[in-house]
This record gives structure tokens, sequence and C-alpha cells, in this order.
């Protein structure tokens, strides 16, 4: 078993998903089950292989520091969930004793 | 004929000639689009009338000022709904973006509109284009046209149906293990993932960035080439869009197949799960391939099936990058929580689906600490040999063939519960993502009354070699023109599975 | 062994990771301007916004700057670098992901010669430079929540970290204002640590003296002015001391400082571990720096701080003067308009920094904001050398000169200020002094020598300050004389 249920909570978390309680242990035995899959990849010799991480082979693709109108405020703030004042809204974050106060 | 079975070139031609008016073909559509939308449901949002109908007459209006008929005038077009319209809702067939309505064009949009397309809605798939089968959508699954109880495949099944229904001329859809060409080849049309970086991705979803494609799915070759040659091109607002101007994709159409040496991987076409019905389809296409004047040869890909492995691992951690943005805060939906890590857990734990579910975990866990080096790296490096593999192979081979997809469609709910056999529909088609080459898949006959389709991949920037090969077969066999019968989409709709 | 004796055995080791905005015009990945203290979400776009289906593309001039700063700080310039994610949630983080460079730096190996206050120099080694985007502002409010305005998402920051080469708190503070100056002066940011435009974070540990070893490393956040630098490490370091003497163990953690408490405080956060899944950006492809790319921006570096003050000491000026006026670059700029016009390096030195600052501290302004001109300071300069003007009236008219930037020599004029150097004037003047002081000449004459200041003191009194000083002492003593 590559990955305990432990971890694929760690996993969740790291990924901000909030699963029921009852779900880990079948998303556990799915995850392991594609994973002893790939476990195939460990069969090929890479030695020396760069990763590819682009295909295309392209390079120093770049843009001139000239500003473009951007979005009007509202069609910014359209799709929001909860806006104040202009500002996107959430639950207040504290992370510290001390912060910046509005 | 009905209006709604031209292709997408004869529309355009009629109209540009105005023969026909762009409002008459867009109520010609219409109308077939709601007659079989109830029983597909290939749309998510299929557009009210009046709005695709204004569309035309500003079409017929242009063209009645003597501008010049653009490449896709008055043609009725589908568009995936991973690919932004400003002003026009694109959920992705996600909960979390139900009610989103973009303030931008995709490039992709802009240059449909530019070229004249009437836009006739925004077709289903799988939710953020993860799955092989459109039951994915967090909205409803889309029905095969060929048999209602069939999933049209996926993830662009809403395109592939309403193109292989007549309900549009044209489709776009996206392509990041197969997406385009597995449900062209399970709804029997033609479906093109051009070379990556050929066409603008500004304004598509992403899902795994380094493998997103988006291309057509059309009638035939010739519809699938005007579509390229209006989508295709540099854009600046891609930076991994390519600077290679694009080629005269409709010139390319006549050139044949004469000379041509075309190599046939053993290992796609013995790769588990490949139906021998839709390997001796394939083997007779390449038959006729030979006939018509090609070189066909045996070949090895000896690295191509791992290539599913390595997807299964680069798409799913570009995949849990990519979504991270769904979080609650700036669009989208939001699942109040008590503090801000529980908001966003809970709107993401709830508001994607469970395949997404998956492959987030999956991906988290593939770019994690510890994990890195043996699965993403690995990954990578396995994907370089393949690409280098490839290369190989077109060094000797002009073209490669294969099956499309191991299967012709299965039924809804087949493989729901189990992700690897779902995962299995793509073992022929990942690795053109991953080399990053142009693929096209075309009809090449019929297995129960099902159409299957033959895969054709070329050298990166060939989309011209692989439309001129594909023509060739086309007009050869003819499948492309055999449609699914009307009667049957018009009373099986109560034999779903 | 007293509490005094063991903290001096132990060592302070402080490295810095210095945030700094480079002042382009546009975001680092898009077209949206770079603005502060606008209206909130007034300058975004769906790249920023990090809306579905937007993509970046990096700013040229971003990347010019940056390899800019690097060359500055005497790094080496990756030919190919490139840009990766790095993943973690947070409100104000638009994209679930900041676009950073994590394993191919544009810069590595650099170096930066701190001058120390107590005289002397520190070099400290750069470890890397790094090119990324900025997230955006959270403000928190107890009753309305966590307000997000994301017009700073995506405007291009260097990240800078030091090898752990301090010493002091003091040290640290020396390197942040060195790193500043050296900023302000390749002219890539205009380093405003109070709008955020540089921002520091610190790591700290302490040591027996001599160790080689480092202790657990603390890290400090929320540093925002070069007091609170030096205040936070100064806390830090007698804390961890006192931990160390009492026994106990310095956990390797991450500290928050407190500015009203005057403390630091462990960060409250629950987050695991952090992992942040860094791996190559694929919607970015990487950028090759093109080697006369480099030679041409390296040629076109300014002159930096330490040039500029070996230049100034070169003049004759004090180090410590020299450092003054680089410190703050409208001043040094200004005086080196002042030398441009011919004016006497020590002469304008002094009079920037003495009477200039001193009017600027009084009055808490910017120089920027007076009226004042090289030309003008360069006449005044003149005006006494040539013995037009004494310095008493000359410091009594330039805080005119600052207020409105009048020219000095139409002020004397008008004012009829100009010194009275005639001596049959002057002779007149000092007879009628004398006469109306006979007290004092009749002690003069008893021989008290220290009635002639008094006297030639009433004569500058009754000119208003226009006598020569030496042709007064002169007059005064003949005619006592005769």
């Amino acid at each position: 078993m590559p990955i305990s249920e432990d971890e694929v909570r760690r996993i969740a978390r790291l990924a901000r998903l909030g699963l029921e309680p009852a779900e880990f242990s079948a998303l556990t035995a799915e995850l392991n089950g594609i994973l002893e899959r790939v476990e195939r990849l460990r069969a090929i010799d890479v030695e020396g292989v760069e990763p590819l991480a682009h295909v295309g082979g392209l390079h120093t693709v770049w843009r001139e520091d000239v500003p473009r109108p951007g979005l009007a405020r509202e069609a910014a703030l359209a799709g929001a969930p909860d806006a104040h004042e202009g500002y996107f809204r959430v639950p207040r974050v504290v992370a510290h004793e001390e912060e910046e106060e509005a | 004929m009905n209006l709604h079975e031209l292709t997408a070139h004869e529309v355009r031609n009629r109209v540009a000639r105005r023969e026909v008016s762009a409002e008459e073909v867009a109520r010609a559509f219409l109308e077939r689009r709601d007659a079989v939308e109830e029983r597909l449901q290939a749309f998510i949002t299929p557009l009210d009338a009046e709005a695709v109908l204004s569309q035309a007459r500003a079409v017929d209006e242009a063209l009645a000022r003597g501008e010049s008929a653009g490449l896709l005038c008055g043609v009725p077009v589908a568009v995936k709904d991973n690919i932004c319209t400003a002003g026009l809702r694109t959920t992705c067939a996600s909960r979390l973006l139900a009610d989103w309505v973009p303030p931008y064009d995709a490039t992709v949009v802009r240059r449909l509109r530019r070229a004249g397309a009437v836009i006739v809605g925004k077709t289903n798939m799988d939710e953020f284009a993860m799955g092989s089968s459109t039951e994915n959508s967090a909205f409803f699954p889309t029905r095969n046209p060929w048999d209602p109880r069939r999933v049209p495949g996926g993830s662009s099944g809403g395109s592939a149906a309403a193109v292989a229904a007549g309900a549009a001329a044209l489709a776009l859809g996206s392509d990041t293990g197969g997406s385009i060409r597995q449900p062209a080849a399970l709804c029997g049309v033609v479906g093109l993932k051009p070379t990556y970086g050929r066409v603008s991705r500004y304004g598509l979803v992403a899902f795994a960035s380094s493998l997103d494609q988006i291309g057509p799915l059309a009638r035939d070759v010739t519809d699938a080439a005007l579509a390229l040659a209006v989508i295709a091109g540099r854009d600046p607002l891609d930076a991994t869009s390519a600077p290679e101007p694009p080629g005269d994709y409709l010139a390319a159409l006549e050139r044949g197949v004469r000379g041509l040496r075309i190599g046939a991987p053993r290992e796609m076409f013995e790769a588990e799960g490949v139906d021998p019905a839709v390997r001796d389809l394939t083997v007779a296409a390449l038959e006729t391939l030979a006939e018509l004047g090609a070189a066909v040869e045996e070949c090895r890909l000896p690295t191509a099936t791992a290539g599913l492995d390595a997807y299964y691992i680069v798409a799913p951690a570009e995949a849990s990058s990519n979504l991270a943005r769904y979080d609650g805060v700036r669009y989208g939906l939001r699942v109040p929580g008590a503090d801000i890590v529980e908001m966003f857990e809970r709107t993401r734990g709830r508001g994607f689906g469970p395949e997404v579910r998956r492959r987030i975990m999956l991906g988290t866990f593939a770019l994690s600490a510890g994990y890195y080096d043996a699965y993403y790296r690995r990954a990578q490096q396995v994907r370089a040999r393949i690409r280098r593999e490839f290369e190989e192979a077109f060094e000797r081979f002009d073209l490669l063939a294969s099956p499309t997809s191991p299967t012709v469609a299965f039924p809804l709910g087949e493989r729901t519960a189990d992700p690897l056999a779902m995962y299995a529909s793509d073992i022929c088609t990942v690795t053109a993502n991953l080399a990053g080459i142009p693929a096209i898949s075309l009809p090449c006959g019929f297995e129960g009354g099902l159409p299957a389709g033959l895969q054709l991949m070329a050298p990166p920037f060939q989309e011209e070699r692989l439309l001129a090969a594909a023509a060739a077969y086309e007009r050869a066999t003819g499948w492309h023109r055999r449609r699914p019968p009307l009667g049957l989409i018009a009373s099986a709709g109560e034999g779903g599975a | 062994m007293s509490r005094t004796e063991a903290t001096t055995q132990f060592e302070t080791v402080i490295g810095l990771e210095v945030h700094v905005e480079l002042s382009t015009e546009t975001k680092m990945f898009c077209a949206c301007r770079v603005t502060f203290g606008e209206p909130p979400n007034t300058h975004v776009c769906p790249v920023c916004l990090g809306l579905p289906g937007a993509l970046p593309v990096p700013n040229r001039r971003a990347v010019e700057f940056a390899v800019r700063a690097a060359l500055a700080l005497h790094c080496e310039i990756a030919p190919v670098t490139k840009f990766d994610r790095k993943n973690y949630h947070y409100p104000d983080l638009p994209k679930g992901y900041q676009i950073s460079q994590y394993d191919r730096p544009l810069g590595t190996g650099g170096y930066l010669d701190v001058p120390l206050p107590e005289g002397g120099v520190r070099r400290v080694r750069i470890r890397r430079l790094h090119l990324e985007e900025d997230a955006g502002k959270s403000l928190h409010d107890p009753r309305l929540g966590t307000l997000v305005d994301l017009n700073r998402a995506g405007v291009p920051l260097i990240e800078i970290v030091s090898e752990p080469d301090l010493r002091s708190p003091e040290e640290a503070r020396a390197y942040l204002q060195e790193l500043r100056n050296v900023m302000l002066y390749a002219g890539v940011s205009d380093v405003k640590m109070e709008e955020g435009s540089l921002r520091c974070d610190a790591n700290i540990s302490i040591r027996p003296a001599g160790s080689r070893e480092f202790g657990a490393l603390v890290e400090i956040k929320n540093m925002n002015s070069f007091r609170s630098v030096k205040q936070a490490l100064e806390y830090e370091a007698e804390r961890q001391r006192a931990l160390v003497l009492s026994g106990e163990r310095v956990e390797r953690e991450t500290r928050h400082w407190n500015e009203r408490a005057g403390r630091t405080t462990p960060s409250r956060s629950k987050e695991e571990a952090h992992d942040y899944r860094y791996f190559p950006d694929p919607d970015l492809v990487p950028l090759r720096i093109d080697a006369e790319w480099v030679e041409s921006i390296r040629r076109s570096l300014p002159e930096l701080p330490a040039q500029r003050r070996a230049r100034y000491e070169g003049l004759g000026l004090s180090a410590y003067d020299a450092a003054v006026l680089v410190d703050e670059r409208p001043l040094a700029d200004f005086f080196d308009a002042c030398l441009a016009l011919g004016a006497d390096a020590k002469q304008a030195a002094n009079w920037l920094m003495v009477e200039l600052q001193g009017l600027l501290n009084e009055k808490g302004r910017e120089l920027s904001a007076t009226r004042l001109t090289p030309e003008g300071l360069v006449a005044l300069l003149r005006l006494i050398e040539e013995g037009t003007i004494t310095g008493r009236i000359a410091k009594e008219i330039f805080p005119e000169m600052v207020e409105s930037g009048a020219d000095p020599r139409s002020l004397v004029e008008a004012r009829g200020l100009s010194q009275i150097a005639d001596r049959e004037e002057l002779l007149r003047v000092v007879r009628e002094v004398l006469a109306q002081h006979p007290a004092a000449v009749e002690d003069y004459r008893k021989g008290k020598t220290n009635a002639l200041g008094f006297l030639v003191g009433q004569v500058m009194k009754a000119t208003r300050g226009r006598a020569n000083p030496g042709l007064a002492n002169e007059l005064v003593r003949r005619v006592l004389e005769e």
C-alpha cells in the first residue's frame, strides 16, 4: 500500500478538500489502486533523462511593460460570493495576535 | 435535404454566396437542436433562440453591407463549457462554477466570432474535463446519438454528440488525454487535437496546462480543417502558444496519402483492453490507406503504454494546482464555514465531484514532499522518453496510426465505479498529449451499429499532413456520411441505462 | 558566572530574506498598472484575479530590473531560468499558488559590502535573488471579517536571501539600509518600507562564541520598519539567550514581531509543516538570459552607493558625512548637482547636512517638497565666498530660499543685506558705537581686553550683521588705540 489512510487525511488538508469521515477509507483504496498501477513507471529506465516539463521547446516568451485597461471593479466583483465596499470579503482570518486592522 | 444536415463548409459556402441566409441556417439548427436535446442532453447552456438568431442576423447584415465572408460565416458552432464566453455562463460542468459568467472571451471564441460563426450553446462535459464518458458532469450525463443507452465518450461528449446529431455544424472541444478524439470516435465524427501550442489556451479553463489543447469536432475532415484555420495561430496572451505560422489546412486536403509512410505501433494495437473488433476495423483502415498509396508498416513504441501511467500522475499534479483557485473567495460557489480554512474545505469538498476530488488528491500526493521524485519527476522523465520514441519513429514514418479508443461506446454506468477501467479508455490517445503532437480521429467503420475511430498522429506542426491523409481516407470510405438513425433518437430516449 | 559574562559568550547569527517590489509600469504577468493607495480592486484583470482560463505572460522589464538588481549585488546571472508554482491557500492569493522561482533562481552567489556604524565594512554573501509575484492585501476587521484587495496581486517582487553572515541586530539594520540604497540607486524600486515596497523577514539563532554550529533557527516576520527590524532582533536574541541560560531549548519556529507589545510571539498558524509542492509552471516557458543583454545592463548600471561614498570621501568629506549624504539619495543627488555647478564640496555638504537637514527635520518635510534649487544654494555659497554677505546673513535668508525658491542675490539686493566692507562707512559706525559705550572703552583702556569683543558685537548689531567681522574687529581696535 503506497499510501495510508492517515496520509490521505494529511493530503486532503493540504489540498483544502473537506471530505466526510466515511469517505476516507474508500478514497484510500481507490488511490492505492491507481498508485499501484502507476508503480509500473518504476520499471522504466529513466537514468539520466531530463524531465520534460514543456513540450513546445519555446523559451523567453514575454511582453513589453505597457499598461492596458483591466476590468471595471463591478465586473471584477460581479461573481464574488461576498463583497464589501469594493473588497472581496471572507470570514476573518486570524493568524497572529496583532494584525493589520481595517 | 434539411439545412441541419449540411456540413460546416457547405453552410459557409451557401451563406457566403447568399444562397441561404445565416438566419435560415440558424433556425434550422435550432429546430434540430431542440428536437434532439431532450434525449441527448448535449448542452449545459443551449442559447435561447433570440440570442442565436441575433448573431445570425448580424452575419447576414455584414454580408449585405458587402463585408467579406468569414471562414465560418453563418456556421452554427457549439462550444465546450470549459471555454470562456463573455456574458455567457461557463460552468465546466461543475457545481463550483454553476453560475459563473466570465467577463471575457477565450481567444478561440474571439476568433470564432470574427470568422462569422454563430454560437448555439455550451456543451456538456466531464467536470473540469476529467473523465472519458461525460458521466462526471455535475448536472446530467449526455447520451450517445447512436444509442442513447450508451455514453458519448468524454470529456467533450456534449460537443461530439451535438455534432453527430446535427444540433451544431461544428463544435469546439478540449483534449488533455483524448478528450476530443475519444468522444469523436464514439460518436462517429472527426476530432482533431492540434500540436501543443498551435491553438491558444487563453480562456480555456485549465485542467492540465502542459497537455491541454483546444480543437474541433466536425462532421468531416474538411470542416475540421476549416475550424483549425480559424482558431490556429500565435496568441500573445498565451506564453505557450507557438510562433510557427499556421499551415494552409484547406489546400492540404487535396494532397492525398500516396507515398506517405505510415507506422502502426504494435503496442497500441495490442494494449490491454483493445477490443478485437475495433482492432480489426483499424487494421482494415490501414489496408485502405495502403490501397490509396501509403506504405504501411508495423513499428514499435516500447514506452507508449506506460504513457497512461505517466499521464495519470502528470495530469492530476497539474490539475491539483490549477484547481486550487476554486476557493469561494472571488467567484463561484462558496459553502460558509466557521473560519477561512473550514470555508475553503467545505467549498472545495462539496463543490467538486468525486472524480475531481480523486484527481486533486492524487496530484497533491504526487507533488508533496517526499513523493515528488518518485512520482511527478519520474513521470516527466517517462514523458521525455515517450517523446524521444516518437521523434525516432517520425524519422522513419510520416504518420503513425492506431485505434482511437480501445472499444466502441460503452453503456452508461458501466465504468463509473471503477476509475481504472475508465482511465483505460485513454490508452491510445494520451501519448499524443504527452509528446505534444497533433492527432486526429476519424470514423473507420461500425461494430454492432456503433462507430469506431481511426487515430492518425503526426510530428509537431504537421497538421496538414494529418489532414491530407485523413481526407483521402474519408473520400475513399465515406464512413463519415453515415448519420445516427433519426428514429432511434426520437423514440429510444426511455432506453437509458 | 554573572549574567552579563554569559551574554558575552554568545554570538548572534542572522540572515535576512528581503522582498523588494519592482517599480515597473505593469504587473509581473499581466498588463494591469502597478499602483499604491488606489481604491480596492480597481487595477485588476482576469489574470491577476486568477479567473478560470486566464494565463500569465512575463513582463520583460521586470526581468530586466531583476537582472539589474542581481548585478548590483554582484550575483551570477543564470543563463537559463524558469518559473515554478508555490502552492498554498490564502484568501489574497488568487490562484491558490504563487508564481515564483524554486531551483533555478535568476541570481546566485552575490555579496553586499555593508558599512558598519562602528566603522569598517562587513561583506554579506547573497545566497540567491529570484523573481516572483506579490499577493493581494488583506485587512482583518473584527466585525467585518477579512477584506481582500487584489490591486497588489501580481506586482513584481524580487526576493533577496542573504547567507547567515550578520552578527548583530545593528548589522542587520545596516545591511537592510545598504540593500535599500543599492536598490534605489540601481533604479529598480522605490523601496519604501512604509508602503510595503521593501519587506523583511529574518532568520536568527544564537550560538556559543567561536562555535561553527548554528543554533535552532527562528524566523521572525512582520517587521515593518528599520527600527522594528533592530528592535525585534534585539528582543529575539535576548529571548534566546535567556532560554539557553536557563537550560531550556530554543524551538525552531516562526515568530511574529508584535510592535505594540515590543516582543515576538509564536505564529498561531495551525498549518501543518509547509509543503509548498513546488513544480515548474506549465503556463510559462523557460527564460534564456542573453549574455550580451546582461552585459548591456551591467554597463548601464549607475554609480552605486559604495562608489558614491568613496567619491565623496575623495572630495574631502568624512566617512560619516559621505554615508549620511548617500543614505538620503535626493540629498546626494542635490549635492552632486551643486558640485556640477562648481560648488566647494565641503561647503555644500555642510550647508545640506546642517542647515537644510535642520530645517527639514524641524518641519518634517522632504527635500522634494521644498523650492530650494542647486543653483540657489551655489549662488548663496558664492555670495559668502565673494564676501558679499556674511555667513550670518546667509543663514538668515536661507529659510526663505527653501520656502520660496528665491534667488539669494535678489534677496540680498532688495533688502540691502550686502556686507559693509567699506572702511570709511564702517569707521563711522565704529566711532558712533564707541561713543555710545564709554564705560566699555574705559574698561578696554584699563586692560580688560574682553571689552573688545563686546564692542565688536555692538558694531555687528548696529549693522544688523552686515559688517565684515574681520574689518569690524580691526577698526574697533584701531579706534581704541587712537
